[in-house]
């Protein structure tokens, strides 16, 4: 029995120059900011300020940054796959091997969505839902500390695999039995596995906790009907993944025991049903796109509204498009696999449903286009993004909608034309809609605004480079070429291949000035300082000062209308403010309970990808004890005392007369 | 705090919980669950069992009586109700058993239905062995 | 402004969503609420598989032919009487009983401990025979079932021992109260996926 389970120097590819590089690279990056940070002796302010913090705002300038430099990771990955079929032509090979690139485009497509977007939105809803809702904080703070560290986790994990072992070459969705233990014997699905559960328990856990803040943390006076829109998708967002998510965690929880035990759920053997892994995968697949999509609607609605100086035009049908969407976005999971071989009346029940889920999205492009209509649009950077998204995904919804009649899906069932039109979803919904986000709230966040012109040269970069990557692949889609192909033989596909690789650079250059823009903006911040309200806002987060004070809002604002900060701005010069009346706060206690669960969680995913079993067991006790000691303290909270409260609230009050 | 009277914690039989009361006020409501709940399950154990029903309809029979009981269990053990303070909390059940509904009858529906087109298990190994 | 004041001001009530964010006790179990539901939603997934995969006996051994229905009566004897104790310990918790909340979490520590001891002497025997989770696709969907449901069981017994050490160590202070509120929660809350359990897996299994 050997102590290190599977693991020994064979796993590490010295042999693979490119794999060598990259992990070269990254420990090299991960080495050099340690060294840095600590020679600078910023480590206990990272520990008390950020890495303990159980401040929503902070962990959601976390997850945004975790997000970042993963979109990074998953980028290169893509740019090596566009660079593979640009070359790989003919008889050409390209310069990856197969099983390279079958790992490149697992990893690209797992990243993607489990480690950039879900962390951007989750990011986003973190650090803006409190402040809208005009609370304190989240219901459960220091579960929110777990959850983000629970996500850090999972990524740490996809990226050691990068060096150590190999990643899976399955593609991001794992279908068995090409992912059982007979067929990729490797650690390769262990990893993908092992760091999906984990950061998906934390996804889990933001979703409960996210649901309860909504529902039972809101400031006085804020009925349902008065919530922004933000709020409402993000409630819609965050009940689909306490909804989907558990069956995901079960899913993989079977093909983990089938790996891992020998059982014959999803085995050639045994009798097992490949088929029920992938009806239930995309039971959570599908609502896991509406996850992604929801709160970014949300954003959007809020930019259109705010740049457009009008109330956002059909509210209530806002809602109901919302809701109506939750609800259906579980009726249609089955048009991922129309070509599994259901019959023509299953097929045609789901074809139905999923056109009809496309109606909402409409009502709510119509809602934007009418609130814009007559309104003054001060065409800043977010609302540049919204109204490229609005273009955008008009057209990736209608090749959506083609794809939902069964008879064409036959047709482009895993071709090019899928891959193009998901991306088109995903990149013009959900990306689009983070960048306005980002642009939106940073001044909020951080005091100060991002830079403009580069602000707006990512947005070009990105929105041209996005149609010229992706329309190609529409069309080599429709000439039959199917996706993860690592060489090909028909050279009428390689001119289109070229160009969609232009395209992808041109999406460099929007994510290389996207970086410009935050380095810039932040050596010129003293010239872009703003107060609390820089672009005439009309919800709660902009009645605080910018950034917020640990406690948001010094009293609870009291809400009386739908955008109740703009209805009290237009009030204000008529009517006499009272003198407010400051109470003592309770805040919640920094807490380390969720990077030392973190520490826990990567040790023990590591330790099952290797069948390290001693290293398993004590990383599960580990964990135990963390929780019972956590358990076991004194105190949870601290006092922020009324003269402090009064003080900055009071600075904050003069900066606004101002 | 005040403001608690729109809202009750599930699980909580009254509002008011920070003052203290007898035992036996809230013993009788767990007594009748439980009595309800053993007849339910004797009556499910029953009807799987017995020969005297028709054999076709004891499915469908003993997914009422499992649905029944654990409505027992959420009305007597559970505390839910339909007051207005309860509202959040049997809205967000009823979205639970909405989903857990799809879940189960969806998958059931989809696989049975792939499964009718597959090629019958006695076919297929015929053609294994030529 | 707080409810009372508003009513002894002689102003109308404000509606349910508009009376401000509500208190500690209410926000934690409705969180925990959240995350049972959740759970649920997981063992419906669960359910979906063993109902797929219930013919798939792979040439082994089918239900009929394995469960034995006087072990699975006394399983759910001891749970619901478990349910019952629990629900006893919850009323000895608010009326501030130290004693009744022991004798009420000893009992239903032991009736609970005693379910899984019951269903592991099953496993055990299933396995002797040679109806391991390994032998068929019906057979791994029993075990991941049923075993599921057996390691929630099993977590709630730490916890409730757990709990025990916070009662006797920092008596009944609110943090732990809301505590004991939420395992309750969660106790009644496995009787009922076991309802559902006994009716799909052993009653159902063993009619033809």
């Amino acid at each position: 029995m050997n102590l290190l389970g599977k693991l020994d120097w064979s796993a590490i590819p010295f042999d693979q120059p490119i794999i060598m590089g990259a992990g070269a690279f990254m420990v090299l990056a991960i080495v050099g900011i340690l060294s840095w940070v600590t020679l600078k002796g910023y480590v206990p302010y990272l520990w008390r300020e950020w890495i303990t913090s159980v401040d929503h705002k902070r962990i959601g300038v976390m997850y945004f940054l975790l997000a970042l430099v993963m979109l990074l990771r998953g980028f290169s990955d893509a740019i090596m796959m566009r660079a593979q079929q640009a070359v790989a032509a003919g008889g050409a090979q390209g310069y990856l091997p197969p099983e390279h690139f079958d790992q490149v485009f697992s990893a690209h497509g797992t990243i993607m969505i489990f480690f950039v977007a879900m962390p951007f939105v989750i990011g986003l809803m973190n650090f803006v839902l409190p402040l809208q809702l005009g609370v304190r904080d989240v219901a459960f703070p220091t579960l929110n500390s777990v959850s983000f560290w629970l996500t850090a986790s999972g990524v740490l994990l996809i990226n050691i695999s990068l060096v150590v072992g190999e990643f899976a070459k399955t593609g991001w969705i794992a279908y068995p039995p090409l992912s059982e233990l007979q067929f990729s014997p490797g650690v390769g699905v262990d990893y993908y596995l092992w760091s999906l559960q984990i950061s998906g328990v934390g996804t889990l856990l933001t979703g409960i906790n996210f649901v309860t803040t909504i529902l039972k943390l809101r400031a006085p006076g804020m009925g349902y009907m008065r919530m922004p829109v933000f709020c409402w998708t993000s409630l819609a967002a965050n009940l689909l993944i306490v909804a989907a998510f558990p069956v995901l965690t079960a899913t993989l929880g079977m093909l983990l025991l089938d790996r891992y035990l020998g059982f014959h759920f999803f085995t050639v053997d045994g009798q097992g049903n490949a088929m029920m892994y992938v009806n239930l995968f995309w039971v959570w697949g599908h609502p896991e796109v509406y996850i992604l999509i929801l709160p970014p609607f949300g954003i959007f609605s809020e930019v259109v509204s705010t740049f457009s100086g009008k109330p956002l035009f059909g509210y209530r049908s806002m809602v109901a498009a919302t809701m109506a969407i939750c609800v259906l976005s579980f009726l249609v999971w089955l048009h991922h696999f129309f070509t599994m071989g259901a019959s023509a009346d299953v097929n045609g029940f789901f074809g139905i449903m999923t056109m009809i889920i496309a109606v909402p999205t409409g009502v709510k492009v119509f809602n934007w286009l009418f609130t814009m209509y007559g309104g003054r649009v001060r065409f800043e950077v977010p609302i540049l993004w919204s109204i490229g998204f609005m273009v955008t995904f008009v057209i990736g919804g209608m090749t959506g909608v083609l794809m939902a009649v069964p008879p064409a899906d036959f047709q482009l069932h895993n071709s090019l034309f899928l891959v193009a039109h998901f991306h088109n979803v995903i990149i013009g919904g959900v990306v689009f809609g983070v960048m306005a986000g980002y642009n939106y709230w940073f001044p909020k966040a951080f005091g100060f605004k991002l830079d403009e012109r580069w602000g707006r040269a990512s947005f070009w970069c990105w929105l041209i480079g996005f149609y010229v990557a992706f329309m190609p692949l529409y069309v080599l889609g429709l000439m039959g070429m199917t996706r993860r192909m690592q060489h090909y033989d028909n050279p009428a596909w390689q001119p289109w291949l070229v160009v969609a690789a232009i395209g992808t650079v041109i999406i460099l250059g929007g994510i290389v000035s996207q970086i410009v823009q935050l380095v810039v903006s932040i050596r010129h911040r003293d010239r872009l300082r703003v107060t609390g309200d820089p672009w005439n806002g009309r919800t709660l987060e902009w009645s605080t000062a910018s950034p917020p004070p640990a406690w948001n809002f010094a009293v609870l604002p009291q809400v009386a209308e739908r955008d109740n900060y703009w209805v009290t701005k237009q009030r204000a010069n008529a009517e006499q403010v009272p003198p407010l009346q400051y109470e003592p706060i309770e805040t919640p206690k920094n807490s380390p309970v969720g990077f030392v669960n973190a520490f826990f969680a990567v040790a023990i995913g590591f330790a099952l990808i290797w069948h390290i079993w001693w290293m398993a067991g004590l990383g599960l006790f580990g964990t135990f004890l963390t929780i019972l000691i956590f358990a076991f303290r004194d105190e949870d909270e601290t006092e922020v005392p009324e003269a402090q409260l009064a003080q900055f609230d009071r600075a904050h009050q003069s900066e606004v007369a101002i | 705090m005040t403001a608690t009277s729109y809202n009750r914690a599930p699980g909580d039989r009254s509002i008011v919980t920070d003052k203290e009361e007898p035992i036996s006020a809230g013993a009788l409501v767990y007594t009748l669950g439980l009595a309800l709940a053993v007849i339910m399950t004797a009556l499910s154990f029953w009807v799987a069992n017995t020969s005297l029903l028709w054999a076709a309809g004891v499915p469908l029979g003993l997914a009422v009586l499992a649905i029944a009981q654990m409505g027992i269990h959420l009305v007597f053990f559970l505390h839910i109700t339909t007051g207005p303070d309860n509202t959040n909390n049997v809205m967000a059940l009823a979205f639970g058993v909405l989903i857990v509904l799809l879940v189960m009858a969806g998958s059931l529906v989809i696989m049975t239905n792939l499964n009718g087109s597959m090629m019958p298990a006695d076919l297929m190994d015929m053609q294994m062995h030529y | 402004m707080n409810v009372t004041a508003a009513v002894e001001a002689g102003e109308p009530l404000p509606s349910a969503s508009e009376a401000g964010p509500a208190p500690k006790r209410v926000v934690v179990a409705y969180g925990f609420w959240i995350f049972l539901l959740s759970d649920i939603v997981m063992f419906s997934a669960l359910f979906a598989s063993y109902a797929v995969l219930r013919h798939a006996t792979a040439g082994g051994p089918s239900g009929a032919q394995l469960f034995n229905q006087t072990r699975v009566a006394i399983e759910t004897a001891c749970l619901l009487a478990s349910s019952y104790t629990c629900g006893l310990m919850a009323l000895a918790v608010n009326s501030r009983s130290r004693l009744g909340t022991y004798v009420g979490a000893l009992l239903t520590f032991v009736l609970g401990a005693a379910f899984l001891a019951l269903e592991i002497r099953e496993f055990a025997d299933m396995i002797a025979q040679g109806a391991s989770p390994q032998r068929s696709a019906f057979l791994s969907s029993f075990f991941a079932l049923v075993g599921c449901h057996g390691v929630h069981v099993a977590a709630g017994l730490v916890w409730l021992a757990a709990m025990m050490a916070q009662v006797a160590v920092k008596g009944f202070r609110p943090a732990v109260l809301r505590r004991l509120q939420c395992f309750s929660l969660f106790w009644h809350a496995l009787d009922i996926v076991w309802v559902g359990l006994f009716t799909v897996v052993y009653l159902m299994g063993v009619t033809p």
